[in-house]
Formats: C-alpha cells, structure tokens, sequence
C-alpha cells in the first residue's frame, strides 16, 4: 500500500491553504455575520481554479483527479464551510450533471463559464415536500411542441440565485412509465427564462455566506434541447451525481474537523487555570487525542472512496461511509473545540462559534445520515 | 530578460523544531518543507519581470530530491524550467559550498538577473546571494523592495531600505539582487498551473555533472562549524497591569519598564 499522495497534491494543498487563510479567513466571520455571499472571494476562488477541477481541459476545467478535487475542498472548509459549499456545490452539483450526462452541444454552451468561475448553477432535486424521498418530485415538465413546460418549486439550492447563476438543473416529472410510476428526467432551466425565478433563503443557521435558493417554475418554457441525458433517466442521474457530491460534503466534514481540532489544540495548550495550561489536564488532551484519531478515520476512509472513484471502481458504499462518518466527526470535534474553548466558544469572537453551527448541515445536505444509513444498510446486504 | 532564481526549501514556519540527539542538527522526520518565503518573493518578482519584458524563468534549487516540490511550486507559479543540484556529497555542506554548486549551475546560463532570497528562514546566514555574484563577478545588490528595469533593459534600480530611508541604486546587467519582504505579494500556484508544471522541464544534475571538484563540498569541507545548537528560552508569562484609571496604569507601565525591564 502507498499512502504518498502526489508532488501535485501536496502543492495543491498548501497552495489552497495559504490561499484559504489570507484571502477567506479574515472575511469569513463578517461575511457569515452578515450572511452575505461575497463575489470578490468567489472571483478570487475562481481565479484560483477552483472551479471545474476533474472536468477535462476541452471544456475549461483543471483535469485533475477526484482525489485533488477533495483535498482543495477540504483546505477551503478547513477555513470556512459556506466558502467550501460554493465550491462543493459548485464542481459537483452544477458542473457535475452537465459535464457527465450532458450532450457535446450542452457542455460546450455550460461548462466554460460555469468551470472559469464567470457562473454558478444549481442542482434542483430537493421540493419543499420532497427532502428524503427525492423520487416522489412534484416540478412537472410537459413536452408541449418543440418545448417543455415546466412547474412547480424546489428548495435549498445551492448558488442557484446569486447575481452569476446562469440557471439549473430540475429534475421534473416528464411522464408516466408503463409501471405507472413517474417518468423522471433532468431539464435545463436558464436564468432569465419567462416563468423562473430564484429567490435567496434568508435566516440560515449555517453557511450564512454561501447562496440557498427557492426556485419557482410557473409555466416556464425551455426548448425541447434542454433535457439533459436521456428522457426518464432524471433521478439515476441525481443519485449518481450525489455519489460523488457525498465525497465533497466528507471533504468538508473532514476539512471542518481539522480546523476544529487546529483552533481546539492551540487554545488549549495557551489557555491557563489551575496553573497549567488546559491542554494537560489528561480529561482534555483526551478530548484532543480523540479528535486526531478520528480525522485521521475520516482522512483514510474518504481518500479510499476517492481512490476508488478515481480507479473506476465502484465507491458508493464507500462514499456513503466517508460522508456519514466525516460529518459525524466534525460534529464531535466541534462539540469538543467549543467545550475545550469553555464560555469564550459561545461567543461570535472566536471562529470556533461558527464550525459548530456549520456543522449542522452535513448531517442533513446531500443526504441526511439516516438515508447514508440506509444506503449502506443496503450495500451491505442487511435490508 | 532571461531571470534565474535560487531556491531553497526551509521548514513551514509552523514546524515545531526538535534538536536532534547529536546537539548540532534538528529532527528532520516530521517536518514540512516550503519554499523559503524570501525566495518566493524572488519568483514573483521574476515572473512579474517576464511578463513585462518576455524572457524565461529558471528556478535552480540544491538538496536532496525533497527539494523538488519545491522547485515543481515555483514552476507552478509560472516558471519555466527548473534545476535540481543533487549529490550526497552535498550533505552538511556551509553556504560558502552552496554558494559554489549554484554558481557551477549557472555560469554557463543565459541570464540578465538572479534573484535569490536576502536570507534562509532557517540559518538566517545570508551569505549565498552574495556568494554567488562575488563567484560569477556580477554586481550584487541586497534586501531589494522594489526593482525597476530601464526600458532599455539595460540597467537596473534597486530600492533598498535603510534606516527609515530608502536608497536607490543603480546597476548594469547582469546583476544579482536578494529580495526583501516587501518586494511583492507572491500569488499562489493555481490548480491550472500546477498541473501545466507537470509538464515543464526540471533537470537534475550532480557534482559531477556541474564539473566540480566533490571534495570542496559536504560536512568535511566546512569553513563553517557548528558546535551546537540550543532551543530559545521558554517565553515567561506575561504580566498584567494593576491600576483604577489609564493614567495609573500608564504610570505603573513606564515605572515597570525603567526597574524592571529596563528598557527606558
């Protein structure tokens, strides 16, 4: 076994680290105060290459592997999660689609754009009354001449309504099958389409500077082009598109976890009482043993996902695992950095304040736990 | 303008430093290695020479194959080719020897200027830049914050700070100037260029390759010895002060600081 990542990898990781330090981490705290998604930073990030990092350089993108893609993800949320969701949603849920299921026409006209950074793009699966059971989507697409007619909402998009999101991907009933069950299919829905509005949500716990959107479709037409891949094949797509965006929500679970446990260890080897820093009282450096211990899990089970993914082998057990287990960890050591920080991790001062409540999402994003838990449940043979 | 930068790579300045058992190395085993930041800036400054003027960027770097990171960094910043000095003869070697394989490297090189770091972060020396021009007899100029090239590109002005002031001086081509912090705010290796880096060329060449004489360098040929090494005292606490209003803190500040620290 060889666990040397590349000489390209480890220049990838520092350079987006010195990046996410100087550039997002003395904005970060403003920003999610004033739950504000910032252009200059995007512009900054896209500058970087941020965008578009496994599509191929025909299309604009960076050709690196899924392994790369991970390990800049997870430098940004080591920093900052909403930064990290720009960049997470970005690459997997609006380039992902177009770049894998999208026709030669579709990805030439998306993916130079959306990969330079110039646009975002949303990801529309989740309705307000279809979360978990994503299948069971309301948004209708009816193929009206050369055109479909698209209706109904989604909710909790990702980047889909910033000044620079050029549109979405819905996944709309278009049909019934011959088993009765809906006909699902993905249509693209350009901004500024008669019918489509996106609308910012406001009054988020977490990833405050990062872009959540309603969508409404009210008889909006799109040419009958727009569907992307092949008819009824919708939420095959969606579901393997969040194969791989579970890696990217463990890249920002284990990014997470890591600056927690950097904030959690350097404050309590400063911090003083009885004496002696904190850090050497054994009911703490446990708490921080625990935590290393635990990124390291989380580092080897999401890398092996993504070692998997870049060797063409299959890795849906294994990213569901890395996705459950990643977040899951960020949560204990989140748990951990603001206990280690005692009253000054309940203050909006110190970054420690806003890892846990970033936390929260994902436990919940791109698959809550309990349906990560079905999924290996699954795999696994036991259901 | 064809510009050539020396590289070195120092350990991240958030290595915590071991002093090995020998008392005259540091544990090397955990450390992580970067490019030397006064050198960064001298990349920088070269790249931002070449794309004004045109030309090439040639990164040369000396230690072992680890070195190379840094060097492929440099390249992904946006530099064109690379050398790599490497030779077990080189081990232990001071800076006057490092000094000496650099200037092998480069004598025979195309170049207009050298643009090394004004120090190491971690010998602190300073010596190399320096060095380097004395054996290649060019003109050296050191801690350069700001560097104007004459639209002829004929010559070259050089600002340096002193004492609050700033000295400006001129010099022909080719010249060696060591970078200061303050020259430029290095951009970071995007995703782009690290993968275009792949692609470039980094050679590597041996003592024997450079035509030098193997004895002169490593640890037997030191001018240069340490005798040991001893980590910087623990930092005390510090001391808070005492007082009901500004002014009597104030006034128990400037009494602490005549008694005790002695510094007023």
């Amino acid at each position: 076994m060889d666990f040397t990542l590349s000489m390209e990898q480890e220049i990838l990781r520092k350079s987006v680290r010195d990046f996410a330090e100087n550039e997002i981490r003395p904005v970060a705290k403003e920003l999610d105060e004033r739950e504000e998604f910032s252009y200059e930073t995007m512009q900054k990030m896209a500058e970087l290459g941020l965008f578009g990092m496994v599509v191929s350089e025909t299309y604009g993108g960076q050709g690196m592997d899924y392994l790369s893609y991970i390990i800049a993800t997870e430098e940004i949320a080591r920093v900052d999660g909403s930064h990290a969701a720009t960049v997470a949603a970005g690459n997997s849920l609006g380039i992902g689609p177009i770049y894998y299921y999208g026709n030669e026409e579709q990805k030439q006209k998306y993916l130079p754009k959306l990969c330079s950074g110039e646009a975002l793009w949303g990801f529309g699966l989740t309705e307000p009354n279809a979360g978990s059971d994503a299948g069971n989507s309301k948004t209708t697409a009816i193929l009206d001449g050369d055109e479909w007619v698209v209706n109904g909402s989604k909710i909790f998009i990702t980047n889909a309504s910033t000044e620079i999101s050029a549109g979405v991907t819905a996944l709309c009933r278009t049909g019934t099958r011959d088993d009765g069950r809906p006909e699902l299919s993905c249509i693209i829905v350009e901004a500024g389409t008669p019918g489509y509005e996106a609308r910012p949500m406001h009054g988020k716990m977490m990833w405050r500077a990062s872009n959540t959107s309603e969508l409404y479709f009210e008889d909006c037409r799109v040419p009958k082009e727009n569907l992307l891949g092949e008819r009824g094949h919708g939420f095959h797509q969606m579901l393997e598109t969040l194969d791989k965006g579970r890696l990217s929500i463990g890249a920002m679970g284990l990014g997470g976890a890591q600056g927690c446990f950097e904030m959690a260890l350097r404050y309590a080897r400063e911090r003083v009482q009885f004496g002696k820093p904190i850090a050497h009282f054994q009911v703490n450096s446990f708490k921080l043993a625990d935590m290393a211990m635990e990124i390291e899990c989380a580092r080897l089970l999401l890398y092996k996902a993504c070692w998997l993914c870049d060797n063409d082998k299959p890795f849906g057990k294994e990213a569901a695992m890395a996705k459950l287990y990643c977040s899951e960890v960020m949560y204990r050591c989140a748990n951990h950095a603001v206990q280690l920080h005692g009253g000054y991790g309940l203050m909006k001062e110190y970054d420690v304040e806003r890892f846990y409540r970033d936390q929260k999402l994902l436990e919940i994003g791109e698959g809550t736990s309990e349906v990560q838990r079905i999924v290996i449940s699954r795999y696994i043979g036991a259901i | 303008m064809n510009i050539i930068v020396c590289l070195k790579q120092v350990p991240d300045t958030e290595t915590q430093i071991k002093i090995a058992p020998d008392g005259k190395s540091i544990v090397e085993d955990d450390i992580k290695w970067i490019m030397n930041p006064y050198d960064e800036f001298g990349v920088e400054e070269a790249l931002r020479i070449k794309e004004k003027f045109g030309g090439e960027v040639t990164v040369v770097g000396l230690g072992p194959k680890r070195v190379t990171e840094a060097i492929r960094t440099a390249l992904a910043m946006g530099a064109d080719k690379g050398i790599l000095i490497t030779d077990d003869a080189l081990e232990g070697s001071d800076s006057l020897a490092t000094a000496k394989a650099l200037t092998a490297a480069i004598k025979d090189l195309d170049y207009d200027i050298i643009f090394t770091g004004q120090r190491g972060i971690d010998d602190d020396l300073g010596l190399v830049g320096a060095s380097v021009a004395e054996f290649l007899g060019i003109p050296h100029i050191a801690l350069g914050i700001k560097v104007e090239i004459a639209d002829d590109q004929s010559s070259v002005k050089v600002h340096r700070p002193v004492e609050g002031q700033t000295l400006v001086i001129e010099s022909p081509l080719p010249v060696l100037i060591t970078a200061q912090k303050g020259l430029n705010e290095p951009r970071y290796a995007s995703l782009p260029g690290i993968m275009k880096a792949k692609k470039k060329p980094l050679e590597e060449k041996s003592l024997a390759d450079l035509g030098v004489d193997a004895s002169e360098f490593g640890e037997a040929a030191r001018k240069l010895k340490i005798i040991e090494l001893t980590p910087p005292p623990e930092r005390k606490a510090g001391k808070i002060i005492e007082g009901e209003t500004p002014q009597e803190k104030a006034a128990e500040l400037a009494k602490l600081l005549h008694e005790e620290a002695k510094v007023l």
